[in-house]
């Protein structure tokens, strides 16, 4: 499979997520700059990394979310191609529209740096096919903007109609109703919090996060 | 011509910072503060052709993020 993985200035997690990548489909990512225009043809998986994109100037995502190669993710999400956001990366797509919501500081104002336990919500999704449903994992959170708001017809509709993809076991970081991850209407845009690149490899301490790839890699190829 | 954008949380969006400063301020003995709502200003240098809507755009577009917060406008004449 080909995929790309979108650095902005001020990415972090670039490197490690097309490293993943890489260990589970056996090729490394396209590293597509946010000046370019174009993705590389054939690109099934998009994915865009956690950091601090422009330092998180004015909000975290907002200045990613209006650069140039947005309009190209954008166009591919239209098409059903899967686009994964992680951290940053899921607030870039709440910016940018493709995903409902907020994410604002986290509630208890503290920089969340440690490994949480999810709740696997909806495993019938391209990212989740390899989790069962109700399943508890752990994945490390790094994050100072990751408390998810939406209003409430807004939750209800995500909850009703399974896009929910993630929920925290425990309180983390003031999200409405422990959301972790959501899924967009379509089902192919991904945006999520936790790091499920950092727990890929044993020596990671934990291998909780590669079956979300394995499964992305399966569902794509099927 | 000058404008002046405020960003501020829409009315029952929680407010950690708000809280914050709010506790601070109690801890330094200030009391009679019932509650504080922390937001942003943005100051524009324009062309003095641009329109309110154009600013109001600006702040749809990029400014605000109109998920959770809202914007006012205040257009400021500039002296000369």
């Amino acid at each position: 499979m080909n995929s790309a993985v979108v650095v902005f200035p001020g990415s972090n997690c670039d490197r490690d997520l097309a490293t993943a990548i890489r260990l589970v489909t056996g090729k490394a990512p396209a590293m597509v700059w946010h000046r370019d225009t174009e993705l590389p043809a054939d690109t099934g998986l998009i994915a865009i990394p956690g950091g601090f994109s422009y330092g998180d100037y004015l909000r975290s995502g907002a200045m990613a979310a209006r650069s140039p190669i947005m309009t190209a993710v954008a166009e591919a999400a239209g098409r059903g191609v899967p686009v994964l956001g992680i951290c940053n990366g899921f607030q870039v797509l709440t910016e940018a529209g493709l995903l409902p919501g907020a994410l604002m500081r986290n509630a208890g104002l503290h920089f969340v740096c440690r490994t949480v336990g999810l709740k696997v919500e909806n495993s019938q999704s391209l990212f989740t096919a390899a989790y069962r449903s109700g399943e508890e994992i752990a994945v490390p959170v790094a994050h100072h903007d990751g408390n998810y708001q939406a209003d409430p017809d807004t939750l209800d509709r995500l909850e009703g109609e399974g896009r929910v993809a993630f929920r925290y076991t425990g309180e983390v970081n003031g999200s409405a109703r422990n959301i972790a991850g959501i899924l967009n209407a379509q089902g192919n845009v991904l945006g999520m919090m936790p790091h499920p690149e950092r727990v890929v490899e044993d020596a990671h301490g934990g291998t909780d996060g590669r079956r979300l790839f394995e499964g992305l890699l399966e569902a794509v190829a099927a | 011509m000058k404008a002046r954008v405020f960003v501020t949380l829409k009315p029952g969006v929680l407010d950690p910072q708000g809280k914050a400063i709010h506790h601070a301020l109690e801890g330094l003995g200030f009391g009679g503060v019932q509650d504080v709502r922390a937001g942003k200003l943005i100051e524009l240098e324009l062309a003095d052709v641009t329109s309110e809507e154009a600013i109001a755009e600006m702040c749809r577009k990029l400014l605000a993020n109109t998920v959770i917060e809202n914007f006012r406008i205040e257009q400021v004449e500039s002296a000369g």
